[in-house]
């Protein structure tokens, strides 16, 4: 039995379908667990990407890390689980460590792909710059999914739904508050993704990345120096010793594409660079380039791409 | 205040990546190994302004072979007092975090920081892998901590938010950006840390959970297509009929 543990806060994500329909093609049965706010009757179409069954335990908090534990340990159990998944996001780096202790389970992190004819598992590894072959000796094994590595299959029909009680207990942290900002799209997840560095001289000039953002659809991301000096706020900052992303679209403009970043984004299906500079190292990582001021490109590009939505509706 | 700052080699990140034995290890041929930036620039400075501004002592530890020592000699000249290495091939997460852990169990730390992860396997797992074994309470990815008395005040990247959390120590933190700024170290540093006495303990009988079997570099990107700046209509139709992401 598979078991995977999913976040369903008002609906299901896009992360949530991959780990399902990722839990599906490992070829054993699929039980899902999870403490939403999501209804029943919209959890139950887990059952079209591959689950049997879902759990629920309302009462548990996806705020409090010991006790998601607690409840990810109750529903393996429960399940006689062997492998356990998670999508690659900020709750399994706080979970996922701990549960490889406690069931003696090898955890692959961030896996880009089913396990190969010799059972070992694909992850990035160098920030990006190569790929690694994991394999795990244990008896039990833990997987987190590295988000935007496949995609979502309907494979089957709805399933029932489980509304249960672990009884797992809260945890020794103590929450103070928490600031969610509102209508953002967290840059882990994001498809598309537009982005920002140094070439764009100071904050203020931030709206045309916006506003191309929000064209779009996209998260907005930035360089290192760009974070650094405060234009923008770190969780924006991509790269090496920032966030890894890999979105279908990358659009940099006035980033040089120093190794450092590259690192962090090489991941992504398709790279657009915008720069004055035709010798910037990022057209060697781009598939498509524009040698051109940022200032002049970016409100263009935001045009363009209304246009072409206004002539999709 | 008594703190362990756990710490690992990387290469420098401008490293070539290559592979040799078939693809089977990491071609150290040439490479510079630096200290994990995020167990430096974070967790170990945060350290040391605990220390400046609490007292204690701030000990770094890490898994690894005599050739590790120049990093271990890094920490110490930007100002950690001890230093501690297990001496062990770091065979995976688990077995890391299990020799730390058996370090730990009767030194009575306040506080275990860690690195967010490292820049070689990214795996985020060490941190969380100790404090279950110490069973202690794991902040991860906290990118603010202060302590008042034996009250840890934190904040940290949860999934689609920022939150505040208070926990006691002892605690395990994994640290991220934000929590503090990289420091250079002084010559005076740099010479004292050459002849400190660094420890060595033997490893503990452990059994890795995962290997890396395999090794792969990812494939070179075809030319890139250039597209006039005065032509944005054309970027928009590539993007929607040929590479089909928009
Ligand atoms: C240990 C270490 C870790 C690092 N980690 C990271 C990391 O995680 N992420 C990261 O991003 N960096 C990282 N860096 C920094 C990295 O080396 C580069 O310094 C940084 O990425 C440069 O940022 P930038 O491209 O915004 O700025 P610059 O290098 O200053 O480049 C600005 C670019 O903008 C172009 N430009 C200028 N004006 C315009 C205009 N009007 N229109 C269009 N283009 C214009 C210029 O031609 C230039 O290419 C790291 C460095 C080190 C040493």
């Amino acid at each position: 039995m598979t078991l995977v543990y999913i976040h369903s806060e008002n609906g299901l994500s896009k992360a949530a379908k991959e780990v399902v329909t990722y839990a599906k093609k490992l070829g054993d049965g699929v039980s899902v667990i999870t403490n939403g706010n999501t209804a029943a009757d919209v959890l139950t179409q887990l059952g079209e990407y591959g689950a049997s069954s879902v759990m629920v335990d309302r009462s548990v908090s996806i705020e409090d890390h010991q006790q998601l534990l607690d409840l990810v340990v109750f529903a393996a159990e429960k399940t006689g689980a062997t492998t356990i998944i998670f999508s690659h996001d900020l709750t399994a780096k706080a979970i996922a460590p701990r549960l490889s202790v406690r069931l003696n389970a090898g955890l692959v992190s961030g896996a880009t792909d089913v396990p190969n004819e010799s059972n070992a598992i694909r992850v990035n590894v160098f920030s990006g710059k190569a790929f690694g072959f994991v394999k795990v000796n244990s008896a039990k094994r833990i997987i987190s999914l590295l988000p935007n590595s496949i995609q979502p299959e309907i494979t089957g029909s709805a399933c029932g739904v489980e509304e249960i009680n672990s009884g797992a207990a809260t945890g020794r942290i103590k929450l103070i508050t928490t600031k969610k900002p509102e209508g953002e799209i967290p840059l882990p997840e994001a498809e598309l993704v537009v982005s920002a560095g140094r070439g764009l001289k100071g904050p203020e000039n931030w709206g045309m990345v916006e506003d191309l953002a929000k064209s779009l659809g996209a998260a907005t991301a930035c360089s290192r120096p760009v974070a650094d000096i405060g234009w923008r706020p770190h969780h924006e900052h991509v790269g090496q010793t920032g966030v890894a992303i890999r979105p279908n679209l990358y659009i940099a403009a006035g980033i040089s594409g120093a190794i450092q970043h590259l690192a962090g984004v090489n991941g992504s299906k398709v790279i657009v660079v915008i720069n004055t500079d035709q010798e910037a190292p990022f057209f060697k990582a781009a598939d498509y380039g524009v040698i051109g001021d940022a200032f002049e490109v970016l409100p263009k590009l935001t045009e363009a791409i209304r246009k072409f939505k206004a002539g999709q509706n | 205040m008594k703190i362990l700052v756990c710490i690992s080699k990387a290469p420098d990140t401008t490293s070539k990546i290559a592979f040799t034995s078939g693809n089977t290890s990491f071609d150290e041929n040439g490479v510079q190994y630096i200290v994990n930036p995020y167990d430096e620039w974070y967790a170990l400075v945060r350290a040391l302004e605990l220390k400046e501004t609490l007292g204690g002592n701030v000990t770094i530890i890490t898994v690894g072979n005599a050739v590790d020592e120049s990093i271990m000699r890094k920490a110490l000249a930007i100002g950690a007092d001890d230093a501690v290495r297990i001496d062990a091939e770091p065979k995976d997460a688990y077995f890391t975090a299990m020799q730390i852990a058996a370090f730990a169990k009767n030194q009575s730390f306040d506080l275990v920081l860690v690195g967010k992860e490292t820049i070689n396997y990214n795996g985020s797992q060490v941190g969380g892998m100790i404090a279950e074994a110490l069973e202690l309470p794991f902040v991860s990815l906290a990118s603010k901590l202060d302590v008042a008395g034996d009250v840890i005040t934190l904040e940290r990247e949860i999934a689609g938010g920022v939150q505040v959390v208070e926990v006691s120590t002892p605690a395990v933190i994994s640290c991220a950006k934000g929590m503090a700024e990289q420091r250079i170290p002084n010559m005076r540093g740099i010479m004292a840390a050459r002849t400190r006495q660094l420890t060595v303990v033997p490893a503990v009988e452990i059994q890795e959970l995962t290997s890396y079997v395999l090794y792969d570099l990812p494939v070179a990107k075809s030319a890139c297509k250039m597209i006039s700046p005065d032509n944005m209509d054309e970027l928009v139709q590539l993007l929607h009929n040929e590479a089909k992401v928009i």
